[in-house]
């Protein structure tokens, strides 16, 4: 880690864009994956965000934790406001309105307001081929609003709208695979990440701003409120969500898929459920039918590792 | 210079948001707005109008785009109707609260269900509270100068809210008229190019949209209130400037031979022309009748209002869209609130009418004349009445 420090002095630029100050909770990933992207990108970058933690958490008024051009409008429609935002820039330069300049126009939301609510408005800017990225913060619920299950939420995980009961393991359905929808729309870029490994991040931010057309990046969010979580586990659990395949890293490259974290034999799915309080309940047949799935699932990622689709 | 052409309301202001130089039109198709949506996409493909064209998904994307477009300091509009405008409401109070100077032209129709595409006022009054400026066009050349004025308002620094140009499904947007199309030279002579107060920008970056927390939500809704109330002044001066350089004069309230009036019409939107048919005829007969008719719905022009109605005694409101379950009209419950406190107050008549396509053909009206004056003569006033009622 020390070697790593040493790096990381160079892989991020200091200009932090996205300053502390802000509301997040300790431990919060979410923020720092927000804080990582945002020093990549610098300063010529505008955002638009959706309603959830990280702008609840960052603008509430008179401050702001932003020093970029930052908007937010609701809670569904982040990938269409940033969307007008890169219409907007584009066609005032052509117009000779404003100098034309390279400006990173970034949509971001939860995993709520990308998997479930702003799919429609996703699809539809990833479709018009906006030149932008478009980043989903996966902690794996709707925690702005207490902990309630998304279509992100894992198989079994107890959230408070899918909770584990006397006849219920908790959430009964497999998470959605949006990483793969977005792939289905053909752009350019493609790829899961997490802050629990800095400079993949870095690199596939990089990436995604210098493709030309959208890029969508699904970015792996501990949130030790939601997941009852020790808040100093956030960068582990991140490492164990890779390792046990439960969040595997990979990227899809102009329709060729490449997985930046091999792991040619996953850990055992307990190391990562144990520390947390959203998976105390599963028993060890649940753990055995999940591990199974995740184990098929990355299988299924190896298999199309260099395939065009 | 101006041109003598006959277009449909639709075209007319697809023609003049050209000529205003937008730089993007963002919308979604539904029937009876399509008209407009498809010749500005002409317009764009020739290279005629200079914008982009962003074919969204959806009405509520179409009015998000809108929000990114204008807060970077790009022109924009839209149009929808109905489905579309109900599907934008979440939007619309955001769009206000962002003082965002969008305009949108409104095709209304009626909302389902029953589905109906046929034109009534229920899309917009769903919409009363969402703090834009709303303005009714009576006929197609009215649609187009209200459009171009709009822009002209509503990124007037004292204002910088949006703009809803409302104008009646296939009344206006499918019949063709015979108007005046100022030129490009014309129009931006009236319409400089927008320099926004506060936008993003790398430069000088800004937090749009943040928070607002029980200490600081009331303050932002008082001033949102002073705004609108405010813009009214604005309004006054820019449609005279409009009358000065295009002499064609609109007031936030007109009337039509209601100085001497018995009894008084109001009336909203394109209808307003069969009813000064109507007017016509009754005082060939003899009857003083006259209108009211409403141009200017937000900011609601109050005491343009009482001048208008002056001291009428009986006043007849037509509405065209229904609030189920509470006072029947909607625009006939604002009306009446504004004369509550007043010591002189007409008796006012609620009347619902054209629900949906039904036609109010120039009987209808003189079953209302009518109504009035048994009012006036007996004192007594009935109760809201749905005309052209089947039974
Ligand atoms: C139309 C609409 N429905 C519901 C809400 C309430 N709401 C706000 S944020 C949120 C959940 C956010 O979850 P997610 O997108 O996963 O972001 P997180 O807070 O977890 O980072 C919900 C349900 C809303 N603001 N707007
Ligand atoms: S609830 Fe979770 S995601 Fe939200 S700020 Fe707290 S730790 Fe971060
Ligand atoms: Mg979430």
């Amino acid at each position: 880690m020390e070697g790593m420090n040493v790096f990381a002095a160079r892989l991020f630029p200091k200009d932090n864009r996205f300053v502390s100050g802000h509301r997040a909770c300790q431990g919060c990933a979410e923020v720092l994956a927000v804080r990582l992207i945002h020093q990549i990108l610098g300063r010529n970058t505008m955002v638009a965000s959706a309603t959830g933690c990280m702008e609840i958490i960052s603008s509430s008024y008179p401050d702001t934790a932003w020093s970029i051009p930052w908007i937010h409008v609701a809670f569904e429609n982040a990938a269409a406001v940033a969307s007008g935002i890169e219409a907007g820039l584009q066609i005032l330069m052509k117009k000779g309105r404003m100098p034309k300049r390279k400006i990173n126009v970034v949509g971001m939301a939860g995993d709520g307001g990308t998997a479930d609510i702003g799919i429609q408005a996703l699809s539809g800017a990833l479709e018009r081929g906006h030149d932008m990225i478009y980043i989903c913060y996966d902690n794996e619920a709707y925690m702005n609003t207490g902990v309630q299950r998304s279509s992100s939420t894992p198989y079994g995980a107890s959230t408070t709208t899918s909770p584990a009961g006397k006849i219920s393991i908790g959430q009964q359905t497999w998470k959605k695979n949006v990483t793969m929808i977005a792939a289905a729309h053909n752009i350019p870029y493609v790829a899961t990440a997490s802050p629990s490994y800095p400079f993949d991040l870095a690199e596939k931010v990089r990436k995604a701003a210098k493709v030309k057309g959208p890029a969508y990046l699904h970015v792996y969010s501990a949130c030790p409120t939601g997941w009852r979580l020790d808040p100093k586990l956030a960068i582990t659990i991140g490492r164990l969500a890779v390792q046990t395949g439960a969040f595997p890293l990979y990227e899809i490259e102009n329709g060729k898929l490449k997985i930046s974290v091999k792991t040619p034999k996953l850990r055992p799915l307990q190391d990562y459920t144990k520390p947390q309080g959203r998976f105390r309940h599963l028993d060890d047949a649940t753990i055995a039918e999940i591990e199974k799935r995740l184990f098929e699932e990355y299988q299924k990622l190896e298999r199309r590792e260099g395939l065009i689709f | 210079m101006e041109q003598r052409l006959g277009l449909e309301a639709s075209i007319a202001i697809a023609e003049v948001v050209c000529r205003c130089d937008v730089d993007i039109v963002a919308a979604y198709p539904i029937t009876p707005q399509t008209h407009v949506v498809e010749h500005l996409s002409e317009l764009v493909a020739d290279g005629e109008l200079d914008a982009a064209f962003v074919p969204v998904e959806s009405e509520h994307s179409a009015m998000s785009v809108c929000c990114g477009t204008a807060a970077v300091g790009a022109r924009t509009f839209t149009s929808t109707a109905a489905q579309g405008l109900a599907l934008m409401h979440e939007i619309l109070f955001i769009a206000s609260a962002l003082r965002l100077p969008i305009v949108m032209a409104v095709a209304n129709r009626s909302l389902s269900g029953p589905i109906s595409i046929w034109n009534d006022h229920s899309d917009v009054m769903t919409e009363r509270d969402v703090g834009w400026v709303q303005i009714f066009a009576e006929n197609a050349q009215e649609a187009a100068d209200l459009t171009i004025w709009s822009f002209r308002l509503a990124e007037d620094r004292r204002v910088s809210l949006p703009v809803m140009v409302n104008f009646d499904g296939f009344i206006l947007t499918h019949t063709i008229e015979p108007m005046l199309m100022p030129d490009k030279e014309m129009v931006q002579a009236f319409l400089p190019p927008w320099e926004p107060l506060l936008k993003l920008d790398v430069d000088e970056p800004i937090s749009m949209g943040p928070v607002g927390i029980p200490d600081i939500y009331t303050e932002t809704k008082q001033v949102q209130q002073h705004l609108l109330t405010q813009a009214y002044g604005p309004i006054v001066e820019t449609l005279n400037e409009f009358a000065q350089h295009f002499k064609r004069t609109y007031k936030p309230i007109e009337t039509y031979r209601s100085d001497d009036a018995e009894v008084l019409l109001c009336t909203m939107g394109a209808l307003s022309e069969t009813a000064m048919e109507v007017v016509d005829r009754r005082r060939k007969q003899g009857q003083k009748v006259g209108l009211v008719r409403i141009r200017l719905w937000r900011p609601f022009p109050f005491e343009d209002l009482y001048r208008a109605v002056g001291n009428v005694p009986v006043l007849g409101v037509m509405d065209r869209a229904i609030s189920f379950g509470g006072p029947v009209g909607p625009v006939a419950s604002e009306i009446k609130a504004a004369f509550y406190h007043r010591e002189q107050r007409p008796k006012i008549v609620e009347f619902i009418a054209g629900l949906g396509g039904r036609d109010v053909p120039l009987s209808d009206f003189g079953r209302m004349f009518d109504s009035l004056y048994t009012t006036g003569e007996t004192g007594k006033i009935p109760a809201p009445t749905i005309i052209g009622l089947r039974e």
